[in-house]
């Protein structure tokens, strides 16, 4: 019987609820939930799609000229180079084309009232974030974040495969919607 | 017109929501509004560009808000990292 009594109590201990000790899986999850809605009703369908399969959005840049040589009011338009946004993952440059790498942009959201002991945001709101400082003022974004060759911290092979899916994803859509519009000629 | 903000561990909270035409209610959301900013949040409004795409307009004062925002969301400002 002790030894039961002293099990029972193991066990007690093992799941209680410890005050201060901040990771709680299911509240994370319960997070992430949330902040995976939040970002669903702000993107454009495509990024989402993008995220949900992909797990990166894909932002094109504004600036004609490159963010950091900066652009006029009059370049806005058009869309030479483009940046994918990872969750707590660095920004990265690159042009479409050719698919060159061009930067890599350090940037983070830390909430310092650390409500559950932590200031990192879930990964849903870390790419909204993102997302929002890109296309709201790409200049102060990319003007608050540490630049770095492409390679620092993300591996260029890993984000050359991303390149790959993105296209064979974008493939398979825009044959899909194809599909979808003749049957729904015929 | 709804205040999120985003949490670590939680997601989006409401802060506070209200109609701007009302007065109470807009004196309540521009309280909101600075105190959010000087707590260190940016501020966006999600909204349609003229081609339809979806973009974010980063607003700094409560003037800046659009009248037909049915949102603003809160979140830290970025910091430079890595």
């Amino acid at each position: 019987m002790p030894r039961i009594e002293e099990e029972l109590e193991k066990r007690r201990a093992r799941r209680a609820y410890v005050e201060g000790v901040g990771f709680d899986p299911g509240r994370e999850r319960r997070a992430e939930q949330r902040a995976r809605q939040l970002l669903k009703s702000c993107v454009n369908a495509e990024e989402w799609a993008m995220y949900r399969d992909l797990g990166f959005v894909r932002v094109w840049g504004r600036n004609a000229d490159g963010p950091e040589r900066g652009g006029t009011d009059r370049t806005l338009e058009g869309a030479p180079y483009a940046y994918l946004v990872y969750p707590h993952k660095p920004i990265i440059s690159f042009l479409p084309q050719t698919r060159q790498l061009l930067s890599e942009y350090c940037v983070e959201f830390p909430d310092e009232t650390r409500p559950y002991g932590s200031a990192r945001l879930p990964d849903s709101d870390d790419v909204l974030a993102k997302w929002m400082a890109l296309t709201g003022d790409e200049r102060r974004l990319i003007a608050t974040a540490n630049m770095h060759l492409p390679g620092r911290q993300v591996d260029p092979k890993q984000i050359r495969r991303d390149l790959w899916r993105l296209s064979e994803w974008e493939r398979a859509r825009l044959a899909r919607d194809r599909r979808s519009a003749s049957g729904a000629q015929a | 017109m709804k205040f999120l903000r985003m949490k670590p561990g939680h997601g989006e909270v409401l802060l506070t929501e209200g109609d701007p035409a009302v007065r109470e209610d807009e004196e309540r959301l521009v309280a909101a509004f600075r105190e959010q900013l000087e707590a260190g949040m940016w501020a966006a409004v999600p909204e349609a560009g003229p081609s339809g795409r979806r973009r974010a307009k980063m607003v700094k004062d409560y003037s800046e808000i659009p009248t037909d925002a049915e949102r603003v969301i809160f979140f830290p400002r970025a910091a430079g990292g890595c």
